[in-house]
């Protein structure tokens, strides 16, 4: 299935770089970034797209190129239909995206959170901190690269880290529902619950118990 | 301790002072939360004070988060369903329902009227649990205790339900991609009814205590105004978005899991101030009750799991037991996980808070390539900034319960 064609058509011919996206459910079309704004103020002006659902941005992984695509979802709150625009990132280093929130005040957070999680930065943006990680977090966590237990990284307030010598540290994978395969490890170092050492496959059972 | 920050009108308040030292005036910073009574859950707002007025206001998020999406793309689809029941933690059967239907869309699987009926119920149950613990929270945070000793009395009448259909009180972890844990138990419809029919002069009498409390009026009345356009603007969706006037509802506008068979209104509020949206939190819960009663009035026969969906909602249990190709297939759904086409689907459900919506990326298999979660409480909290300059102090815990939020759908 495929974008139906008012909505896309619509767009095409003002946007004519403009083709329609797969999609299993609502239309989808695909913009080159230097349009991606022009796009949605066209919608949201010409076609009642009155209200911004989402922003948010995929990582297609660190092989892919482009490996950013940038989407956002609209709605229109008189016609009740959704559009979904993507825009693939020029750069796959260093993501950029025009901002939005001139266009709608809630794309703000939003993308403030993509830019936190992704690392796109998002161009023209009033207030382009961090949201969810602290300030000063070095990583993007929901990049393809970054790994699921997290990275050792200094506490978010740098005193205490000096005073205390401890860090954000990784957190403990074995025993969760995501392992696909334990590796070397022995049932002892996966089982945290097991954790006599007294007693296991590595020593064998005391003589006199 | 140094300081980091540096205030804003520091060559004003230099010049005040040279001129007339005695009547110098400086801005505070005061650190609202994390662990304030009315921040409900981890939100601190970093505010900037003149005297009691609120001159900025910097929401600080984060606190809560757990990298949800980051996990559910390490996991597979079923296996994701209670990570949902922490999302809205006040609503977690509407949280497993929105998912569940965000998920069969991507396999562009339709579940049997029974399992539809089931998850409506659920739902709107869910809002009215949430919506009890709103009013409740809401009342003490402007200081009106009894309110919250009516409300959790009968929410838990409702948990009592809850764990009667899915074992759980908190995280019910009912739905499977497909269908659901189980069906409902023997006479669980009735005892429903039954609770429905007792709490509709309940809830009367709950509202009664804040709808003419001359107090709660004065807290709410012209407090926080949202006008439309803001509302639309900044994102907000549920009774925030309908408390200023926007008549727009998911359950009406994009009908899901048969929402379209009831009959029931949208309550819309006229000035989009805190007592409006208090006003429609109210009104929602009547008209719940009038759906649930509809659903179980015609409640469906049936199967209550998609059954020709054999590579994605495992197979009962006696047929694991008794037959080699069950058995595989159960082995195989429960390892691989439900077996997806590859695609993008954006689903949202009107849940208690607002529209919570999940964007999936399919790659094909059994696990999502990217979940997006859209919490409400996430673009309802946005407008914070701009509603809260200019107010009191004590206005801002009046507004921060009227926008109802709750932090584990906001961070994720």
């Amino acid at each position: 299935m495929t974008a139906p064609a008012d909505v896309f058509t619509a767009v095409q011919s003002q946007f004519p770089a403009a083709s329609a996206r797969p999609t299993l459910d609502h239309p989808a079309i695909n913009v080159p970034m230097a349009d991606a704004v022009a796009v949605l103020t066209n919608l949201r002006d010409t076609q009642a797209f009155d209200f911004l659902v989402d922003v948010t941005a995929v990582d297609w992984g660190v092989e892919a190129t482009p490996r950013f695509s940038v989407v956002w979802h609209l709605l229109s709150t008189t016609k009740h239909n959704y559009v979904r625009v993507v825009a693939a990132c020029v750069s796959d280093t260093e993501p950029v995206a025009p901002t939005i929130s001139h266009l709608w005040a809630g794309a703000n957070w939003h993308e403030r959170e993509t830019f936190d999680l992704l690392g796109v930065r998002f161009e023209g943006h009033p207030d382009l901190r961090r949201i969810l990680m602290w300030d000063g977090y070095p990583h993007h966590p929901l990049r393809k690269d970054f790994p699921l237990a997290g990275i050792d990284t200094p506490l978010p307030d740098l005193e205490v880290g000096e005073l205390t010598k401890a860090t954000a540290a990784p957190a403990p994978m074995m025993g969760g529902p995501f392992v696909a395969s334990v590796g070397e490890m022995n049932m002892t170092d996966a089982e945290p619950s097991a954790k006599d050492e007294s007693w296991n496959e590595r020593s064998n059972k005391p003589a006199a118990l | 301790m140094p300081t980091d920050y540096a205030f804003p009108d520091s060559a004003a308040k230099a010049a005040a002072a040279t001129e007339a030292p005695e009547f110098q005036t400086e801005k505070m910073s005061l650190a609202m939360g994390p662990s304030h009574p009315s921040t409900h859950g981890v939100l601190r707002l970093s505010l900037e004070l003149d005297g009691e007025i609120v001159t900025k206001c910097d929401p600080v998020l984060g606190y809560l988060h757990r990298g949800d999406e980051k996990i559910a793309e390490n996991m597979t689809y079923n296996q994701f369903v209670p990570y949902t029941d922490r999302l809205d933690y006040l609503a977690p059967l509407a949280n497993n329902a929105a998912y569940a239907i965000a998920v069969e869309k991507l396999a562009n699987l339709t579940v049997p009227p029974r399992c539809q009926a089931i998850r409506v119920i659920t739902s709107e149950m869910a809002r009215i649990s949430a919506h009890l613990l709103g009013l409740g929270a809401y009342g003490i945070d402007v200081g009106a205790w009894s309110v919250f000793l009516y409300s959790f009395t009968e929410r838990e009448k409702l948990y009592k339900l809850f764990e009667d259909l899915t074992g759980a009180r908190f995280t019910t972890s009912y739905s499977r991609i497909g269908g659901l844990a189980r069906d409902v138990p023997e006479g669980w419809n009735a005892n429903v009814d039954a609770f429905c029919d007792q709490f509709l002069p309940i809830l009367e009498e709950i509202l009664k205590l804040l709808t003419r409390n001359k107090i709660f009026m004065d807290r709410t009345i012209g407090v926080g105004v949202i006008s439309k356009e803001d509302a639309i603007g900044y994102g907000l969706t549920g009774p925030n978005l309908r408390g200023s006037g926007v008549d727009f509802d998911l359950r009406k506008a994009k009908p899901y899991s048969g929402y379209e068979q009831y009959e029931f209104d949208i309550p819309v509020g006229s000035k989009g101030d805190c007592y409006d949206r208090y006003l429609c939190r109210g009104e929602e819960m009547r008209q719940s009750v009038r759906i649930i009663k509809q659903a179980i009035k015609n409640f469906p026969g049936g199967d209550w799991y998609a059954k020709d969906a054999v590579r994605i909602f495992a197979p009962r249990k006696e047929k694991v037991l008794t037959s080699m190709e069950e058995l595989i297939n159960n082995f195989m759904i429960v390892t691989e996980g439900p077996q997806m086409p590859a695609g993008e689907v954006y689903f949202e459900a009107e849940n208690p808070k607002g529209a919570l919506g999940f964007f999936i990326v399919s790659k094909g298999g059994g696990v999502p390539y990217r979940l997006k979660i859209r919490g409400p409480s996430f673009c309802n909290l946005s407008i914070l900034p701009k509603v809260c300059q200019g107010n009191l102090v004590s206005d801002v815990v009046s507004i921060l319960g009227s926008l109802d939020f709750v932090m584990g759908e906001c961070d994720r």
